[in-house]
């Protein structure tokens, strides 16, 4: 029983910072309505620049998260602006490929600059653990920060898209991008808006995975991107909550993937579980139902 | 008000309008009619700034709008209800209609919505509906709504009456003579050639890309040739 809580635990923490990734996803996809892969590797800059400003110019964490956010911020919107922009009007295999380009461009961008050596990304959520259960249950600080991370993020981006005028323009901007224009809406600045959000989101989430996984290498953000990625396919591409519940699903799965079958066939039973719901439901879990009366 | 000279526009290499010209003064009602695929929603959307002609000049107010974006043209007081209602189906009648003041500042936008509720009691009923859940002539009342929430000086309706029931086509013409009455222009587009050369003061055929015929309301409602093309007799 203690084994299957603290197993449950561990697959709702690593699955909160898959949620915050595929939140980048599926709200870029849900607007620009293309998949950016080079998604994952926004989160392994925001690691890096964290990394950096911690280790190297000892600032303290939070300051080293929040510039991880600001940089990433700044990547996502010029990524947006200089590689999709241009292809707006383009097939969206071309999107697709570009978007793998720039997934490798920031890859080998980062070790010229950084070189390919493993970093070791410096513990700082190391408080003490939690103990429940008389002590045989022990909840680390990292899990309970990732948890409630996840939370306040999905809050906020919930009274955002619902409350905000800015957000609703972006739900308006992902029905329908001729009738938003005809409202005045700014498409070209809602799609940087919505690239800003992501990667910023990345930022986090790249911190945070470090927590728990602490070897940075110029490819660390792949594993993570394409794991949310699914989360997001899994919980239904376009839906926010869908995110959520294809994060949590996803990082459930595979902590007792790895904890009760094997942890060598782990990323397969992820993958599998994928494709079994792909076959039942295509749309994904909370995908994209339009109730239409004509 | 509203000035088009010479517009050609092209999807690729189909040449959709081929050279049109027509104007609408302040405080009218004008139609363009004509069959499916005449180009009568291609001219508007040219017009909203959605597509673009590679010659000739729009002028709106006195300045040539032609390759403004559309976004960039609601705050000069022109909006489009689109063809086919384009509601937002997944947000609410008050957030859509919220979306159609997106240029107007916070302040005017509770006044207005309250507006478009006195011309439209039945959007006030349906307030936190979904805009999905609405039947046809509902969307339609709302997306008309929306496009007055910007507080237009010329409003262009593409295809109003499109898949209603006659009752409901009425009511729709009924609420445009009303819009026009509290003085907004109306540029409007209609394959229902006689409804809207009954309400409209000045009329355009539309053929293939081009301007055939042009008159008042009424004098189209009689031309033999209209007659024969579009009124069914």
């Amino acid at each position: 029983m203690v084994i299957f809580l603290s197993r449950l635990i561990n697959g709702i923490s690593l699955g909160s910072v898959y949620a915050i990734i595929a939140l980048g996803y599926t709200m870029v996809y849900g607007i620009a309505k293309m998949l950016n892969f080079a998604h994952g590797d926004v989160i392994m800059v925001g690691a890096y620049v964290c990394f950096f400003a911690v280790a190297n110019y000892s600032l303290p964490p939070l300051v080293g998260v929040l510039l991880a956010m600001v940089v990433c911020t700044v990547l996502g919107i010029v990524i947006e602006r200089l590689a999709y922009k241009p292809l707006r009007q383009a097939p969206s295999l071309a999107v697709l490929i570009t978007a793998i380009g720039v997934s490798y461009f920031l890859q080998n961008g980062a070790q010229l600059l950084w070189g390919s050596n493993n970093k070791m990304f410096p513990v700082f959520l190391n408080g003490d653990a939690l103990s429940l259960m008389d002590g045989e249950l022990r909840v680390s600080v990292a899990t309970v920060v990732n948890v409630v991370a996840c939370v306040a993020i999905m809050l906020v981006l919930s009274w955002f898209t619902g409350k905000t005028k800015m957000g609703k323009a972006m739900r308006a901007c992902s029905e329908d991008k001729g009738a938003a224009q005809l409202m005045g809406i700014n498409v070209d600045t809602t799609i940087s808006m919505t690239f800003a959000i992501g990667s910023a989101l990345a930022a986090v989430a790249g911190v945070l995975y470090m927590s728990s996984y602490p070897i940075l290498v110029p490819t660390t953000g792949s594993m993570p991107g394409i794991k949310a990625f699914t989360a997001a396919v899994f919980g239904g591409i376009g839906s926010i909550p869908g995110a959520l519940l294809g994060g949590l699903l996803l990082g459930v799965i595979e902590i007792f993937a790895g904890g009760y079958i094997s942890t060598q066939l782990q990323n397969a039973i992820v993958f599998a579980v994928l494709i079994v719901v792909l076959l039942v439901k295509p749309s994904g879990l909370l995908g994209k139902q339009i109730r239409e009366k004509v | 008000m509203l000035k088009v000279e010479n517009i050609n526009v092209y999807y690729g290499a189909i040449h959709a309008i081929k050279g049109i010209s027509f104007e609408v003064n302040d405080g009218e009602i004008v139609t363009l009619i004509g069959a499916n695929g005449a180009g009568k929603s291609t001219t508007l959307q040219t017009i909203s700034g959605l597509l673009h002609s590679a010659t000739g000049s729009i002028t709106f107010e006195g300045e040539n709008i032609a390759g403004i974006p559309a976004h960039k043209l609601v705050g000069k007081g022109l909006a489009q209800v689109p063809e086919g209602r384009r509601v937002f189906l997944q947000m609410t009648v008050e957030e859509n209609l919220e979306m159609g003041a997106y240029t107007r500042p916070g302040i005017e936008v509770e006044p207005r919505i309250q507006r478009v509720y006195e011309l439209f009691p039945r959007m006030k009923e349906r307030r936190k509906q979904v805009a999905g859940t609405l039947s046809g002539g509902e969307q339609q009342m709302l997306a008309m709504g929306r496009a007055l929430m910007s507080n237009p000086k010329l409003m262009m309706l593409d295809e109003p009456s499109m898949g209603l029931a006659p009752i409901l086509v009425e009511q729709i013409f009924d609420i445009i003579k009303e819009l026009h009455k509290a003085g907004t222009t109306i540029l409007l587009v209609e394959q229902n050639a006689q409804m809207a050369l009954s309400v409209a003061d000045r009329g355009y055929v539309l053929e293939t890309g081009k301007i055939v015929t042009s008159g008042s309301g009424k004098e189209l409602l009689s031309d033999e040739s209209v007659k024969k093309a579009y009124l069914g007799g």
